[in-house]
Parts: C-alpha cells; sequence; structure tokens
C-alpha cells in the first residue's frame, strides 16, 4: 500500500481552512452583535437626557421626552407576568410533581411547544378577536398585557419545569418520610429549592414582553397619548411602538429618527441588562445543582 | 380534612395546566372561525393562487401568492446567512473553543437572541438597506435581500444554540475512536461528529427557518412593502406577517380585507405548525439513535 504524503500535507491544510472558516464564522456573528449596540449606542446617548426619561412629548413627536412610553411598556410587562406567572408555575408543577405520565401530560407538552411556535403577529390576530373585540376590552392596557401574557406562557413554563427538574429527588423523599403531605413537599422545599430558577424563567420573559412589537399593534398601542394611562382599559404609548411609529410616521424623518435612536437605547439597555441578570443568575444556580 | 385540601389543591393545577391547550385551542378557532367567511367568499383557488393583492381597490382583489412567495424569497435569503453562520458558531463553540472562550462565547450568543426585533428593524433601516442601495446600486435599499440578511443574522442564535446542544450529545467515544484509527480534527469532525448530530442539526435550521418566516417587525421596516410577486431578491416584497401589521390597523371589522387578513395569519400558524412537528419529530427520531431517551 502506498502512502501518498501529499495527501497527509493536504489533509492538515484542509483542517486549517476548515478551523479558520469556523473561526470566521463566529467573529462575523459577533460582528453584528457589536455593530447593533455601537450603533444604537453612540447614536442614542446624546439623546438621553433626564428631559427625554421624563417628560411628555411635544411638538407632534418632534421635541420632548418619551416618559409615557416608558410607563406604557412598565404597565403592559408586568400585566403579562402577572397573568402568565401563576399560570405557568402550575401548570410546570402539575407536569412535573403530580401529573400521571402518560397521554394527558404528552398532550399539554405538545401544546406548550406548538404554542411556543406561533409567530408574535398571529398572538396579536388572537388578541385583536378574542380581547378586544370578543370581551370588549378595547385597544388597552389589559387587552396587550393578555396578549403579551399568553405570548410568554411557555417559556416561563419551561423555566419552571427546568427548575423543578432540577430540585434533587431526595428532597422530596425526605419531606415525604417525615409525614408532610404532597402540597406541604412541594410549597416547602420543591418550591424554595427551585425559586432561583424559576425567577430566571420570568426575568428572561420580562425581557421579551418589553420587547415585543407585533403582539400589542393591534391591542394595546398607540402612537400619540396626551399624558399617561388612567386606567387598565385605556390605550398605551410603548417603547418598542414607538420606534417603529417614528420610523414610519410623522412628517420630520431627522428629528423623529433622533428621538428613535433614544427609545432604541432605552429599549436595548433595558433588555441587555434584564437578560444579563438572568443568564448570570441562571449560570450560577446551574453549577450549584450540578451533579 | 387535609386530604380534602390537598385533592382540591391537585385539582386546581390540574386544571390551570390546561390552560396552554386552551389557549392554543383558542387560537385555531378564532383563526379559522375568522377566516372562513373570506375563503367561502372569494373561494380558496383563488385566494392561494390568485396574483393580485389590491385589498383597498374597487373591486378588490385578494390573491395572496405575492405575500406567500415573498415570505419564501425572504426565508430562503435568510438561510443562506444563519445556517452557515450558526451552525459555524455551533462547531467553533462546541469543538475549538477553550473552556473559557465557552463561558463567554455563549452567553454573548445568548445575548443576540435577546435583543428585540423592533432593534433590529431598527437596525436594518438606517444600516444594511442604505448600505445595500449604494453596494449594488438599486433604487431602493429595503429590498427582499436586505430583509434576508437582517432576518438572518436574527436567526443564528436559534440555529447555532439548538446545534450546539445537538453537537454536546455526540458521545466521546465516538470522537476518541476517530482519533485512533488517525483521522486529525477536521476529519473528525467533518465525518464523525457533523454526521452524529446531523438530526439536531437539520432540527436547528427547521426551527430558525420556522423563526424567520414568523418574524414580523423586521420584515416590516426593511422589506419594502410592495404586493406583488418577487422578480428578484433586489425587489421591495410584503411578506405575509408584514401584510397583516401593516394593513390590520385600516381593515374595517368584519370586511373581507378584515377576514383576508386572518386568513393569512391562519397560513402562517399551520406553517409554523408544521415546522414545529417537523423538528420534534426529527429530534425525537434522534434522541433513540444515539440512546437518550427523554
Amino acid at each position: 500500500m502506498k502512502i501518498r504524503i501529499s495527501n497527509k500535507f493536504s489533509s492538515a491544510v484542509k483542517e486549517k481552512i476548515g478551523f479558520t472558516f469556523l473561526a470566521l464564522c463566529i467573529v462575523i456573528t459577533l460582528l453584528f452583535l457589536a455593530g447593533i449596540i455601537y450603533l444604537i449606542f453612540s447614536n442614542g446617548l446624546e439623546v438621553i437626557s433626564w428631559e427625554f426619561l421624563t417628560s411628555v412629548p411635544r411638538k407632534g413627536m418632534t421635541a420632548g421626552g418619551v416618559a409615557p412610553a416608558i410607563v406604557g411598556t412598565l404597565y403592559l410587562t408586568v400585566g403579562a407576568v402577572a397573568f402568565a406567572l401563576p399560570l405557568g408555575l402550575a401548570c410546570a408543577i402539575y407536569l412535573n410533581e403530580y401529573g400521571p405520565r402518560g397521554f394527558i401530560v404528552n398532550i399539554i407538552r405538545m401544546s406548550i411547544n406548538n404554542l411556543a411556535g406561533v409567530p408574535s403577529v398571529v398572538f396579536g390576530l388572537f388578541g385583536l378577536a378574542v380581547f378586544v373585540k370578543f370581551f370588549g376590552f378595547g385597544v388597552s392596557i389589559l387587552s396587550g398585557s393578555l396578549t403579551l401574557g399568553i405570548l410568554i406562557l411557555p417559556g416561563i413554563i419551561s423555566a419552571s419545569q427546568e427548575a423543578l427538574m432540577a430540585a434533587p429527588y431526595s428532597i422530596r423523599e425526605a419531606s415525604l418520610a417525615l409525614g408532610a403531605t404532597q402540597w406541604q413537599t412541594i410549597k416547602k422545599t420543591v418550591l424554595p429549592a427551585a425559586m432561583p430558577g424559576i425567577m430566571t424563567g420570568v426575568i428572561l420573559s420580562v425581557a421579551r414582553a418589553a420587547g415585543e412589537t407585533a403582539p400589542i399593534l393591534f391591542t394595546a398601542a398607540t402612537f400619540y397619548k396626551r399624558g399617561y394611562p388612567d386606567s387598565i382599559f385605556s390605550e398605551v404609548m410603548a417603547l418598542p411602538y414607538h420606534i417603529y411609529a417614528l420610523m414610519t410616521e410623522g412628517t420630520k424623518p431627522d428629528k423623529q429618527t433622533a428621538i428613535a435612536y433614544g427609545c432604541a437605547l432605552l429599549l436595548l439597555a433595558i433588555t441587555l441588562l434584564i437578560s444579563a441578570v438572568a443568564i448570570y443568575l441562571r449560570n450560577k444556580y446551574r453549577s450549584l445543582y450540578a451533579r | 380534612m387535609r386530604s380534602y385540601k390537598e385533592l382540591a389543591i391537585k385539582m386546581l393545577f390540574t386544571v390551570l395546566a390546561f390552560s396552554s391547550l386552551v389557549f392554543l385551542a383558542g387560537i385555531v378557532f378564532v383563526l379559522f372561525k375568522e377566516s372562513i367567511p373570506a375563503i367561502s367568499e372569494i373561494n380558496l383557488f383563488d385566494f392561494l393562487f390568485g396574483k393580485y393583492w389590491y385589498p383597498t381597490f374597487e373591486p378588490a382583489e385578494f390573491g395572496v401568492l405575492p405575500l406567500i412567495l415573498a415570505s419564501l424569497e425572504v426565508a430562503v435569503g435568510a438561510l443562506f446567512v444563519c445556517v452557515p453562520l450558526g451552525i459555524g458558531s455551533a462547531l467553533y463553540v462546541n469543538e475549538l473553543a477553550s473552556a473559557s472562550q465557552k463561558q463567554i462565547l455563549k452567553p454573548l450568543i445568548e445575548t443576540l437572541a435577546s435583543i428585540p426585533s423592533i432593534i433590529y428593524g431598527f437596525f436594518g433601516m438606517l444600516i444594511v438597506a442604505p448600505f445595500i442601495q449604494k453596494l449594488f446600486n438599486i433604487p431602493t435599499g429595503l429590498c427582499a435581500f436586505s430583509a434576508s440578511v437582517v432576518l438572518g443574522v436574527m436567526a443564528i442564535p436559534t440555529v447555532a444554540s439548538i446545534s450546539e446542544d445537538a453537537l454536546s450529545f455526540v458521545p466521546n467515544s465516538f470522537k476518541e475512536a476517530s482519533y485512533s484509527l488517525g483521522a486529525n480534527r477536521w476529519q473528525t469532525l467533518t465525518k464523525v461528529v457533523i454526521p452524529a448530530a446531523a438530526s439536531g442539526i437539520s432540527t436547528s435550521v427547521i426551527l430558525g427557518m420556522s423563526r424567520i418566516v414568523g418574524e414580523t417587525m423586521t420584515v416590516l421596516m426593511v422589506s419594502g412593502g410592495a404586493a406583488v410577486i418577487p422578480k428578484s431578491f433586489f425587489d421591495p416584497v410584503r411578506p405575509m406577517t408584514a401584510t397583516i401589521a401593516a394593513e390590520m390597523g385600516e381593515a374595517a371589522v368584519g370586511s373581507a380585507h378584515y377576514h383576508c387578513l386572518f386568513a393569512i395569519g391562519l397560513i402562517l400558524f399551520l406553517i409554523t405548525l408544521v415546522f414545529n412537528a417537523l423538528a420534534e419529530a426529527i429530534s425525537r427520531k434522534y434522541r433513540i439513535k444515539l440512546g437518550l431517551d427523554r
């Protein structure tokens, strides 16, 4: 059998080329990330001021601040989490602690997976037909929060489930052996152990809910509102929608783009900060329970 | 007494656990209910294969073919960005990165996933589109090509993180066997690791595709918005999601236009449903293949 030196050489070259290509892939990916963050921070920082954060828009959206949009996003996000957290947690507890393995659990699991894959604009259509029209909540904080709540529900369920699963089985057995009932066991031992993981999931879904635009397009958001929302039935300004509206409506593109940069910076800073906290917590927590 | 309380709590959790099923069923019900008037009025064939989308003309035409083709065009273009970059990044993180590099790279890729889609749209509108316009010297940078680039970047984290999962499931013994036969790392990677993780990697591409097709704000801002059958990658197009988002505000409730937009929502929903089912089926098969059942 002939040994071909040239072939051996070329396989080493191939390896080098291949590895360079892979390194290039990750570098390009990170360049996009850096580019987006740099663009928005470098152009947005000069717009941010105390007035920008705390006052209402003036002169047909070309001056003043975006405080109502910040407040609106806060309301929508809090509403969404308040709706989705109890439901999601209950669902995760059922699936992990009570659910008999089999048909029912499979059906629920399948519906969670599919719900997670539904396009965000379809949630918007659902919210429009059900909350805005059928229940008559109108275009409002309530409709928007409920729609966003359904959108983040699958994420909260999976994160909670992962956290519950990571809680060691031995603590359940120990509790049951001491004569505690199943609910006492869940409440006093399993949930406290899983709490950091659950909180991480909740924090991540806060970031998601704050940044989503399509679901609130027809259910909650408005471009311009005089002052702040006064009840859960009033429509609101929201940061992500405000960026869209500034870029596509109105008559003074230059001034509007500057304000949009400011809004984009706020939104990006909020979501990045929230996600960073969540990722940090999760990594810390995962290594805690790594067995 | 205590057992009654236990039972009540268990019942409560059981009922609440069905919430996602109820919402999913609700979405299906609403989409069908609001679409049926459109389809019965226009007839399914003209709706699906009609070449003209003129919802506000008199007489109005509701053919969704241009919108479906636009979604398809933009999605295929995006695959050219997210598949090489996503899988390449995953391979780098899993096979080449040192432990400390991994600790930095993985959260960074996750960060890319947590950026809201409106920010991508904003970035696409202000940076990518003008750049593409200059680069190819075309009348407008807001076209299918720009939308593909931005959507592709958005889908990188989806493809990368799921591929990385799949790669990490490949047993070390596979690699060791390959090395012991004299293969170098690249040969092991391309001939052993990638084939072993192939189904997981294809799952990542399908889920990335599903995300791309359903993405709304980015295409709404970057794709240009012309509802005509796309002829090239440099034409402005209007994918399905952008059509719903742009027109729902002006469509009168109960009008043919309103119902048609719901029917487009139904098409979108069915497409993503098929993608998810496909991904699920592949990943289940794959786990069995590698002897990991869960």
